[in-house]
């Protein structure tokens, strides 16, 4: 049963990051992604500071008002002439460095495992259980992130040709009166919230990898960008069950080899992929040459 | 005479405190095809940008058929600059001319038969309906910059604001854009169009705006389109040829 729990903890946070991260890639921003998830780092210690717990609520609500202060920052410096790719480093990094000081300073006084939220342990969310008017309702990790995988799920559904248009072509979309910057911050918020939602399980630095890995794989075999999203959540949920049980073989880390399962895939499709592939292109190109022979 | 398709009042427009645009004024009127010209850097693309409001906008103010620009934006077609947009989106020819209806749908309809419809008509329209289904990257830039034309068709719009559409593009497909671009105006709409090719401004456009910050002319082309006034908005940067017929410009 436990196997099941943590493949399904994996697949979901494989399924989550996997919906946004396919706009991080079309819109040629996956780095955001990466700024995000380290961000939310002083935000989830401060809720932890605050409230005294380690309650998932207010550190989803610390980490995602962090992860927004984070881009808002982001496109400040942007907007001012700081190179761009600059600017995301300026800006995550600090972010993270006050956390870890934060983490430092009050770590005697409370119970505050930081290796837990950079590495996460997918290991233990089984035991973590939740237990709902008295009947055991299964681990935490699972409602939690499983809600987080939903709310992801609905608001790209409801809001597709939006989503859609902003990252294509925003002036179009501003023309036509779509607030672009409201759906900018919208996919900003669901990200904040995903990465850490899944912070139990994979931790803040493996986030990026979800994010960014099967939404890339995808990119190369799609050429549709509602399919890229549903072969980007295949390609994530084929990972975490492969990942599992490699790690189980190996006897190592499982969030490790997840990510690691989703960067073999990867390499797979850039190798073999139909379409964009290293294989069939150089396949082409040989066959372009002899028929000009 | 008919209420101005367009008219902006005291247009001011500035990047880093730099004026890129200074206190434009001007009208036009309904059914008529203007070319925008002017030297580069003259503020040709930021005036529609700003007249859209996609940039910020220091002072101004903006009427279509005497509404405000926000209560018209369903009558209102753009085509951006080719190069401003990813075609290596992962889309299709067919999507691309359907998100030009879009904005009629609202917050929470979806594409459909409709618009797919509308969309094939469109494509058809600037004859590219065999396309439909080839991803846009395979497109060559001719290709491309006709299915940008079919989205502002299938926008079905009364006024058009296109920015360069015949930059890269082959012979082939800058008469047909012209072509469609004259039917519009047949049909009563008002189209303007960055242009920047001096030697057809006379057999495409029938109204001319030339523009260097400031509008330094606007009206019908033979008025507008005059040594005189060519010099004084490009400077010394321009040579007349003015022993030709049809008075001929070189850069």
């Amino acid at each position: 049963m436990n196997d099941f729990w943590i493949i399904l903890v994996g697949a979901l946070v494989a399924g989550s990051c996997s919906v946004l991260g396919c706009f991080l890639i079309v819109r040629k921003m996956t780095l955001i992604g990466d700024a995000i998830s380290h961000s939310v780092l002083p935000g989830i210690v401060l809720a932890f500071l605050i409230t005294g717990t380690r309650d998932s609520v207010p550190m989803l609500i610390g980490a995602a008002a962090l992860g927004l202060l984070a881009v808002f920052l982001i496109q400040l410096f942007q907007s001012s002439g700081v190179q761009s790719d600059a600017a995301i480093g300026i800006v995550f990094t600090s972010l993270f460095a006050t956390g870890i000081v934060l983490v430092s300073l009050y770590t005697q006084q409370i119970d505050f495992d930081l290796e837990h939220v950079l590495y996460g342990e997918i290991a233990y969310t089984p035991w973590n259980t939740m237990t709902i008017g008295g009947i055991e309702a299964g681990p935490k990790a699972v409602w939690i992130v499983g809600s987080c995988f939903i709310l992801n799920l609905i608001m790209i559904f409801l809001f597709f040709k939006q989503f859609k248009l902003v990252s294509f072509d925003p002036a179009l979309a501003a023309a036509m009166g779509i607030p672009v910057l409201f759906f900018h911050y919208l996919l900003m918020s669901l990200i904040s919230l995903t990465t850490v939602a899944s912070f139990d399980s994979v931790g803040s630095i493996l986030v990026v990898g979800m994010l960014i890995i099967p939404a890339a794989t995808a990119y190369l075999l799609s050429d549709r960008l509602s399919r890229m999203i549903l072969v980007s959540i295949g390609v994530g949920v084929l990972s975490s069950v492969i990942g599992y049980y490699s790690a189980t073989i190996l006897d190592a880390s499982i969030s490790g080899c997840m990510v690691g399962s989703a960067a073999i895939l990867f390499g797979l499709a850039f190798l073999f992929s139909p379409g964009n592939g290293l294989v069939s292109l150089l396949l082409k190109r040989r066959k372009s040459k002899e028929s000009h022979a | 005479m008919n209420q101005a398709a367009l008219k902006v009042e005291n247009l001011t427009i500035a990047y880093h405190k730099k004026p890129v645009v200074e206190d434009v004024s001007f009208e036009v009127p309904e059914g008529n095809l203007i070319g925008i010209i002017g030297p580069n850097g003259a503020g040709k693309s930021t005036l529609i940008k700003g007249i859209l409001e996609l940039i910020p906008k220091i002072s101004g103010h903006i009427t279509i058929k005497g509404s405000t620009y926000k209560s018209m934006r369903k009558s209102i077609g753009y085509v951006p600059q080719r190069e401003s947009v990813d075609w290596d989106f992962p889309t299709n020819a067919l999507d691309v001319v359907m998100m030009g209806r879009y904005g009629h749908l609202g917050w929470l309809r979806r594409p459909g038969k409709s618009e797919r419809q509308k969309g094939m008509e469109c494509l058809e329209k600037v004859g590219m309906a065999e396309y439909a289904n080839r991803q846009i990257s395979q497109l060559s830039g001719g290709q491309q910059q006709r299915i940008f034309l079919a989205r502002a068709l299938a926008q079905e719009a009364d006024i058009y604001f296109m920015d360069e559409p015949f930059v890269g593009v082959d012979a082939a497909t800058e008469k047909a854009i012209i072509q469609l671009l004259m039917e519009l105006k047949e049909k009563g709409k008002t189209v303007l169009v960055v242009h920047h090719d001096l030697s057809t401004v006379k057999e495409y456009f029938d109204w001319t705006m030339l523009l260097n910050k400031k509008v330094m002319k606007i009206g019908p082309t033979e008025e507008v389109f005059i040594p005189e006034y060519l010099q004084a908005t490009y400077g010394g940067r321009l040579a007349i040829l003015s022993d030709t017929k049809s008075g001929l410009l070189l850069k």
